[in-house]
């Protein structure tokens, strides 16, 4: 009897694998396909070989550069952005440290605003901004560095902690305090630019986004008073158009307070989004509690599980995690509608720009500026898809 | 006879709607009996197994369960779960958990156990099942067999005094109904008190006290096995038992 001797592991060819195997199997597998790739080649070249050329060398840039603290942060006062830069230093600072704790999972995140920092030192601005910029990478470097220490445990709860007081906090040092010398408080009708569209996003997404998930439990409750309340309300916010939205939360709401309470033009602002953005989040986590099988209901209920506990623990984990793409969706398209709250005499980021266009000295300058808030738009807006595609995977495991 | 019941059931009667489930069902089991229903389908032996921890209401008679009836006050109903486990056709684990935390959410947040002693419990629980090296995957990444193995450690891991299986190998490739089975053979002799609804003649001939044959939402007949096998009284017993034993789906139990 003679053994079979086992097949010896072969390579696979050359050709199909690495950059030249892609090539030849995507772009030149046959006569024909080859051809394509060269015409489109060629017209991509053709259409956007001008647009470069304007970027490289028409474009006055010097529009951007100048006004880039308007940009930023609008008409927040000049001695006071240091605090602006606190902010970013200790989000860097915190990315950081939770790389080195945590690993993996948070390097790409802290690589991005570290890099970010760095490319921005490396471009034309005025020393005082590169090196600033300089200390956001460097921010990130000394958190990575405390992360990775031998600290005992207690350390991830500092980073926890941090992360969690990180919105507490940034309000206060944007908003600062009366009567405190070092802060003294600036007023929302400073604030501006990306600064006042981050914010607006920000507590947009961490407050609908609790409001939506009450929502939807309501709408799915079983006391009618509770369910036909929800309903009506995510009926009646889905119907109305975000502008109407928005006026009726800054010229309405003061009708209605009493006199005594004078709500902040910005905070207005706040809640107006808050208000629409919940009605779409009930919606879609709606449709994830639909999602979940009854029998889910039903193993936790056998098992003595209390009715918040079966929610709380085996359905609204699922019911989330399915949503992620269409929640991301909402707030992805949250971040762009805050450019809606010029109509209520707010200074975001496109408000911003426009203004700057209608100063005589930048006569002209349309296309410099556009593309440089558009892609400012597309930088961030990328950044929020990218993270939930990763968190997606991250919780996606045991999901064949 | 009563003193030593555990499940009492008076004349109970459910209606989805229009349709009439159970039409009057009485029994009683006592503590550390096996008792196994079969019937066609449709003929509420499902209904019936879940009306007795109220995942359906009943709407007319009486169902006690060691000495707490099953009423519309929650607390009771919340109770009296926390002491049945039950085990479903369809496994319904909960798939975002791991294994180890399928069989430890209930002790931890009902129970309230400090979460070392729950995993050392749902480990002994694992073992027991045969399946200790799976407690860190997720119930995605297992077969049917184990799957449904994870389910009954998940039900015992409430230290239950009676346990409901509702179909259990139904929805199991034939090569992973022994190993189910088995599990539950080892409970059987354990002394647990068990309800089951269950085709698996082998396992009710070898462990079943009595069994029950539903039909039309009525109790058609009860007896021992011995004297459903061999002797059944009623014509739609024997019809059924005959379909339900042909040579054709044979997967008998080797006689142990």
């Amino acid at each position: 009897m003679t053994a079979i001797p086992a097949p010896e592991t072969l390579k696979p060819p050359r050709t199909s694998v690495g950059v030249l195997g892609w090539l030849r199997q995507n772009l030149f597998s046959t006569w024909y396909n080859a051809l394509l790739t060269i015409v489109t080649l060629w017209a991509l070249y053709a259409l956007f070989r001008p647009a470069l050329a304007w970027m490289l060398t028409t474009a006055r840039w010097e529009v951007v550069a100048d006004n880039l603290r308007l940009f930023m942060v609008g008409q927040y006062p000049a001695d006071q952005v240091s605090r602006i830069w606190l902010c970013v230093y200790v989000l860097g600072g915190l990315a950081g440290s939770s790389w080195g704790t945590w690993g993996a999972r948070f390097r790409t995140f802290a690589v991005a605003i570290g890099s970010a920092g760095l490319f921005l030192a490396l471009l034309p601005f005025s020393l005082d901004i590169r090196l600033r910029w300089l200390g956001l990478g460097v921010a990130v470097a000394a958190g990575l560095v405390v992360g990775r220490l031998p600290w005992p445990v207690w350390l991830r709860r500092v980073i926890i902690a941090g992360w969690l007081l990180y919105f507490p906090l940034l309000i206060l040092l944007v908003r600062g305090l009366e009567g405190v010398g070092a802060m003294p408080r600036v007023n929302t009708n400073l604030w501006g630019g990306l600064l006042l569209t981050f914010l607006l996003a920000i507590v947009g997404i961490t407050f609908s986004f609790p409001f939506g998930v009450l929502l939807a439990l309501g709408r799915r409750s079983h006391l009618p008073v509770i369910r036909g309340f929800c309903t009506l309300y995510i009926e009646v916010i889905r119907g109305v158009p975000l502008v109407s939205v928005l006026y009726m939360a800054s010229i309405m709401l003061p009708l209605f307070l009493p006199e005594q309470i004078r709500v902040d033009r910005v905070v207005r602002a706040m809640i107006g989004f808050v208000l629409f953005i919940a009605a779409y989040v009930a919606e879609d986590v709606r449709g994830g509690l639909q999602a979940v099988p009854r029998g889910q209901y039903e193993a936790a209920e056998a098992l003595g599980l209390s009715g918040p506990l079966v929610m709380g623990l085996v359905v609204l984990p699922q019911a989330l995690r399915a949503v992620i793409p269409s929640l991301v969706g909402q707030f992805i398209s949250l971040f762009k509608d805050t450019s809606l709250v010029a109509i209520v005499s707010l200074f975001d980021l496109l408000n911003i720009g426009q203004s700057v266009l209608a100063n005589p000295a930048y006569l002209g300058l349309h296309r410099e500026v556009y593309v440089f808030l558009a892609a400012l738009y597309w930088v961030f807006s990328y950044a929020m898809a990218y993270a939930a595609r990763r968190l997606e995977v991250a919780l996606g495991v045991g999901e064949r | 006879m009563e003193n030593d019941a555990i499940i009492i059931c008076r004349d109970v009667h459910k209606w989805f709607g229009n349709f009439q489930a159970l039409k009057g069902i009485s029994l009683t089991v006592k503590k550390g009996e096996v008792i196994v229903i079969f019937g066609p389908s449709g003929s509420g032996k499902s209904t019936f197994i879940r009306t007795l921890n109220r995942l359906e209401a009943h709407q007319r008679g009486q169902i006690i369960i060691d000495g707490i009836e099953l009423t519309h006050d929650v607390r009771n109903v919340e109770a009296v779960r926390s002491e049945i486990g039950m085990v479903f056709q369809s496994f319904n684990l909960f798939p975002h958990l791991t294994v180890m935390q399928n069989v430890t959410l209930a002790p931890i947040w009902v129970r309230r156990w400090p979460k070392s002693r729950a995993e050392a419990a749902a480990l002994k629980l694992l073992e027991r099942m045969g399946i200790p090296e799976q407690a860190h995957k997720y119930p995605g990444q297992l077969s049917g067999g184990q799957q449904q193995r994870v389910a009954i450690a998940r039900a015992l891991a409430m230290q239950p005094k009676i346990m409901l299986f509702d179909e259990p190998t139904s929805a199991l490739d034939p090569e992973m109904i022994r190993e189910v089975l088995d599990a539950m053979l080892w409970l059987a002799r354990e002394g647990m008190t068990m309800v089951v609804v269950s085709h698996e003649m082998g396992f009710a001939r070898e462990v079943a006290d009595r069994m029950f044959f539903f039909d039309g939402g009525v109790i058609v007949e009860e007896g021992t096995p011995d004297q459903i096998f061999h002797q059944p009284q009623q014509e739609r017993t024997k019809l059924f038992l005959s379909q339900v034993l042909s040579p054709r789906r044979s997967a008998p139990m080797a006689s142990a």
